[in-house]
């Protein structure tokens, strides 16, 4: 995980669930590459192409509610997506992407700062978020150590075979 | 300390814990199914370490794919049937168990005060056993495949209280989908829910499935409900050793979040409609909803109870053409149990086809999807855009009861407006 990075955003609303990220029918697909082909197509066929060369996605309140699939946060990741920022997170996406290196960052009042197109920087280090669109800025709660830890190594896979090593 | 922090507590060693506190648990078990266990094998040979912790604390369920419909679903199997067999771990097969979250109770893999994971967000369903139980994604079922721990937030606990009884045909479904609908899809998020009261009290295990299996759609980490009587006659044959779950009640003095009151004596049946589980509003007020398919089963109803409730109804009645309607036990226990007691044949009667015990149509991956404009009517558990099969197609959530009365009249109706209809 690099320490900062600025990307153009796109903006969903409150409770995008698991199966408009990646709808069940995906799920027998094993290539994280073919799952991020179809990264939320149910509510944007042209998600994809849009986000490919990297993107900061923004949600709304439940981000990620619904099914347990990992698929799902792998397929945004596979997609171009850099990072998450919402309102709020339902607790095991949230867990899957930090687990496959993917950040996501709860941050209130993010939605209503942000409009798809514009341009986002965030650092992780700082837990500072700017829209360098319109000049607005969050601080946000830094996540504990130990998840941080888990980004930098990126993943949890990665975290534990480190932790092995020692 | 409530029942929830009791089990926290006692899991990672510590005398007390409180909400906010990062412990790390021990696992009493964890399931894999064959939608994400194939990647939590792949990460587990990434991690390196040969065996799992602790193999007899490892299931594997074949489920969402079953029997496998696709080449690409067949080398899933392939992947765990291999995987179980390496690491000698508990594995149902085809044909062998069903729905992991009826399987795990009905095999004796669950037991009060046990931690459980499972990756599979309606694990949270053994809550119903006085469990600490929750869904977690296939990195992090690898993870405890190696080590047997896992961290875990101890969530703020929300209180839901529930006195009264059910009008006939009203089911502990409309129940959790009246308290969806009033507590919203994040309105539990992060939080541990505990089910108390009355009702819950004197409610099958069936119907306590049913609660805690939908407490994930208000975004809670848990459901739980305070082990007693009725679950121990359920587990007692069924476990190896029952655990003591004597001292598994809150205590007087335990900490809540909030308390949200619900009384069911005046409740009427309550149907989710398109495309969010909390858009709860009493059948009778929906309008006229013409359906094409109607489904009874998966995790969330398609036990026992639910198919005796939806037969009651069908029998002697058919299923209205230009529906179809599916019925799928929730395990192969309940199939033949369904079978002993002629459910079976009052649903093929009526004209529904039965298939095997697997998760169905729920998740659009498997059989009995939706083309674009057709709307089904479903015991299950999420209404979301697309969740079973085309993203122009709409899914309302409703009891089994409800279900069953909508195929026979062809829209989505009320079973108290159907009985009174009776001749």
């Amino acid at each position: 995980m690099k320490g900062k990075i600025i990307s153009k955003a796109i903006v969903f609303g409150n409770n995008i669930d698991t199966d408009v990220i990646l709808p069940g029918k995906y799920l027998i697909l094993v290539d994280p590459n073919e799952l991020g082909k179809h990264a939320l197509e149910s509510l944007d066929t042209e998600f994809v192409a849009k986000a490919k060369d990297g993107v900061i996605l923004v949600g709304g309140k439940n981000f990620g509610c619904g099914s347990s699939r990992e698929q799902a946060s792998l397929a945004l990741k596979y997609s171009g997506v850099k990072c998450v920022i919402a309102e709020s997170f339902a607790r095991i996406f949230f867990r899957n992407a930090i687990n496959i290196g993917l950040p996501a960052i709860e941050c209130k009042g993010i939605s209503d700062a942000v409009k798809t197109g514009d341009e986002v920087a965030v650092d992780f280090k700082t837990g500072k978020i700017e829209n360098l669109s319109n000049g607005k800025k969050f601080q946000v709660e830094k996540l504990p150590p130990f998840i941080m830890q888990i980004l930098e190594d990126g993943g949890l896979i990665e975290n534990l075979r480190r932790k092995q090593k020692k | 300390m409530n029942i929830t922090e009791k089990i926290l507590a006692n899991a990672s060693g510590k005398k007390a814990v409180h909400p906010g506190e990062i412990v790390d648990a021990n696992v009493d078990m964890i399931m894999v199914h064959d939608l994400t266990g194939p990647l939590a094998v792949e990460a587990f040979k990434k991690i390196g370490t040969p065996k799992v912790w602790d193999n007899k604390k490892v299931a594997v369920i074949l489920d969402h794919q079953v029997p496998a419909e696709s080449v690409k679903a067949a080398e899933l199997h392939k992947t765990m049937r291999q995987f179980a067999k390496d690491q000698n771990l508990t594995f149902y097969d085809v044909g062998r168990g069903g729905i992991c979250h009826q399987v795990m109770p009905e095999k004796g893999h669950v037991n009060p005060g046990e931690v459980i994971v499972g990756a599979d967000s309606h694990t949270c369903t053994y809550g119903a056993f006085g469990a600490f139980a929750t869904g977690i994604g296939s990195t992090e079922a690898a993870a405890v495949f190696a080590t047997g721990k896992i961290w875990f937030k101890v969530p703020p606990t929300i209180k839901i209280d529930v006195k009264g009884n059910f009008q006939k045909n009203v089911t502990p479904k409309d129940l959790i989908l009246a308290i969806i609908g009033k507590l919203g899809v994040d309105g539990a998020i992060y939080r541990a829910t505990e089910f108390t009261g009355p009702t819950i009290k004197s409610m099958s295990i069936a119907g306590r499935m049913t609660i805690c299996n939908m407490a994930v759609e208000m975004g809670a980490k848990n459901g739980i409900i305070a082990p007693d009587e009725t679950t121990r006659k359920f587990l007692v044959d069924r476990v190896k050793a029952l655990q003591d779950f004597k001292s598994l009640q809150s205590d007087k003095d335990a900490t809540y979040e909030k308390t949200v009151e619900f009384d069911v004596s005046k409740m009427p049946s309550q149907v989710a409609c398109p495309s969010s589980v909390d858009n709860v509003k009493p059948t009778s007020e929906i309008g006229t909803i013409p359906i094409e398919q109607a489904f009874i089963g998966s995790c969330t109803n398609g036990r026992l109870e639910d198919l005796q409730v939806a037969a009651q109804i069908l029998k002697g009645r058919k299923v209205k053409d230009g529906v179809r309607a599916l019925v799928i036990p929730a395990s192969q226990e309940v199939y033949r149990q369904a079978m002993r007691e002629g459910l079976l044949e009052i649903f093929t009667d009526a004209g529904a086809i039965v298939c095997g015990s697997a998760c169905g149509p729920c998740l659009g991956g498997h059989i009995g999807l939706l083309a674009a404009g057709e709307t089904c009517v479903s015991s299950s558990n999420r209404n979301f855009i697309g969740r079973m099969g085309s993203t122009q197609s709409n899914v309302y959530l409703a009891s089994p009861a409800t279900v069953a009365a909508s195929a026979v009249t062809g829209k989505i109706t009320d079973p108290a407006e159907l009985e009174a209809k009776k001749p």
